[in-house]
């Protein structure tokens, strides 16, 4: 199989390319010759019970987990250039972090834009706008100054997604976005993905609640180690592959 | 009694004057770094390395070298063997920090014990800060200004890699560079450090005011500067009290930082003990005289029900 031309700016290259991915956990494996394309400017959920092996994926495309196998290209190119070239976003998952740190939600937007900035970081003053803009853009501009602990699941969520908005990255990892986050937060977010994905953003959301999918998702991944399906949520979540995905349970991740 | 007299007269003795910059120097430095350490959760960490250096003072006196060398290689060697340990074996990280640690300590203890002309355990253990050399006060000023400039240089970095090292690593920053950082200032300040309060009380220095800080604020800048006015306030108290109380320098020192935390922990507004208990009989006399208030918001930490095998 060919690699796309590290051509950025020409033929639009594939957001994320994945070819025959293998990683195991002390010989257990957890992503088994997994291939996937997806191409830019798509949301594509991603589904599978604990232990599938999201959490792995996730980890190997952001080169937090060395693979055994296969390749990795975002945008054309290995994952150690996109991420240099600040192209990829992670949202945390809520317990990952520490919402009593004395940060505040401007400074946690701001560290979005760290990539972009010399070696002590110090933001210039059209970096301080594109912190305006993404806080304004999720609606939290007038909370900007608040503690981040002290923002409301949704609030939170929308915190790290304007960092990656501040960060100007073209693909946003989402893991269990909508954990911890209530109906009419999880609507806001569905808008602002959508908005994000119109101006030609890439997103990939890993989670195990499929009511929202075909609200959001252009397309969805049904994993278990493998992709069982791709396609449109409609042809992906049909009964016969949930049953695949969901009745052979993996074990705990 | 006339309050200037009485602060000025300590100054006419060269070591006390001496001993008060090299508090104020290893309190500054100490302070700013604990405000990283206690966020990245490196409490016991700190308490490792400044056990692990014994062997490394006591070696330097009897070599001949200056003290800050002989700890700083053992300092940033203990650090190096922990993170070994830990790569190559599945142990949790405060087991192989223990190990470590001890095995250093008893080490120095050792070499102390087998050459007791030259060293004096007790000041290594406790500090010696009036007796410390007009040598020794450079080479503590030196190092704390070298540990403080790295720190304030790089400290956006270091403030992202405690609260969220993922993201660094995303956007394409060392962590691993910036972590191995952080560690090699601790050990440069634990070299600070000892000699002002001595090796086993040099992790209060390295605590505490980060600790006391993080009870009044929620910014992180003002941590920095409510840290390090704290704790030199109790710098100078320490020196005071220890002249005119006649008590171990060190022991005042972390003393003073110690009550200093106490008072926060019990006092402030909004958060201390006092102010808490007194919200909670509030609240109580409160409903027990009219009906319970609608509960708030859903709380955040309600996790979203999985809807599948429909």
């Amino acid at each position: 199989m060919s690699l796309p031309a590290p051509a950025r700016d020409s033929a639009p290259a594939a957001a994320l390319h994945v070819t025959d991915l293998t990683v195991t956990y002390n010989e257990v494996p957890a992503l088994d010759a997994v291939d996937l394309t997806l191409d830019s400017g798509l949301i594509c959920g991603l589904i599978g019970v604990n232990g599938s092996g999201k959490s792995t994926l996730f980890k190997t495309l952001m080169g937090l987990v060395e693979p055994q196998a296969g390749s990795i290209a975002l945008f054309g190119m290995p994952h150690r250039q996109a991420r240099r070239s600040g192209l990829v976003a992670y949202m945390p998952q809520a317990e990952d972090v520490d919402w009593n740190f004395p940060v505040s939600v401007n400074d946690v937007v701001a560290m979005g834009r760290y990539g972009h900035l010399g070696a002590t970081r110090r933001l210039r003053q059209a970096d301080h706008a594109a912190v305006g803009a993404a806080l304004e853009k999720v609606g939290l501009e007038s909370l900007r100054k608040r503690q981040i602990g002290e923002l409301s699941g949704g609030q939170r969520k929308r915190a790290f997604i304007a960092r990656s908005i501040a960060q100007e990255a073209q693909l946003l990892l989402l893991d269990e976005p909508f954990a911890g986050v209530d109906r009419s937060s999880e609507a806001t977010m569905t808008v602002l993905l959508k908005e994000l994905r119109d101006e030609g953003r890439s997103v990939l959301v890993s989670t195990h609640n499929l009511a929202g999918i075909p609200e959001l998702c252009d397309t969805a991944v049904l994993l278990h180690q493998r992709v069982l399906a791709h396609g449109t949520p409609a042809d992906v979540l049909t009964s016969e592959n949930l049953a695949r995905a969901f009745g052979t349970m993996g074990s705990d991740n | 009694m006339d309050i200037l007299p009485w602060l000025t007269e300590p100054l006419q003795y060269g070591f006390l004057t001496r001993a008060l910059l090299v508090t104020l120097a290893a309190a500054v430095v100490s302070a700013v770094l604990s405000c990283w350490l206690i966020l990245m959760g490196w409490s016991l960490m700190g308490d490792a390395v400044s056990h692990a250096v014994l062997p490394g003072v006591a070696l330097a006196y009897i070599v001949g070298i200056p003290f800050s060398i002989g700890a700083f290689i053992f300092g940033a060697g203990a650090v190096a063997l922990i993170g070994a340990v830990r790569a190559t074996t599945k142990l949790k990280p405060d087991t192989v920090i223990g190990v470590v640690f001890t095995a250093l300590f008893a080490a120095g203890l050792a070499i102390v014990s087998s050459t007791p002309a030259q060293v004096d355990l007790m000041h290594i253990l406790f500090g010696n800060v009036l007796g410390v050399t007009s040598s020794e006060l450079w080479q503590v000023l030196i190092l704390g200004a070298v540990t403080l400039a790295v720190v304030l240089f790089k400290r956006r970095d270091l403030t992202l890699l405690a609260f969220d090292r993922t993201h660094a690593h995303v956007i394409g920053l060392n962590t691993r560079f910036l972590s191995a950082l952080l560690l090699g200032l601790l050990a440069l300040s634990v070299v600070v450090g000892l000699q002002a309060v001595g090796i086993i009380l040099v992790v209060a220095m390295l605590i505490t005011p980060g600790a006391t800080a993080f009870l009044l604020t929620r910014s992180f800048d003002h941590m920095l500067v409510l840290a390090v006015g704290i704790t030199v306030a109790a710098a100078v108290a320490g020196v005071y009290a220890s002249y005119y109380l006649d008590i171990s320098t060190g022991a005042a020192v972390v003393l003073s930082q110690s009550l200093v935390f106490t008072a926060v922990y019990l006092f402030a507004r909004p958060n201390g003990l006092l102010w808490q208990q007194r919200r909670r009989r509030i609240r109580r006399r409160r409903t027990a005289a009219a009906p319970p208030p609608p509960t708030r918001a859903a709380s955040s930490t309600t996790a979203a029900a999985p809807l599948g095998k429909s």
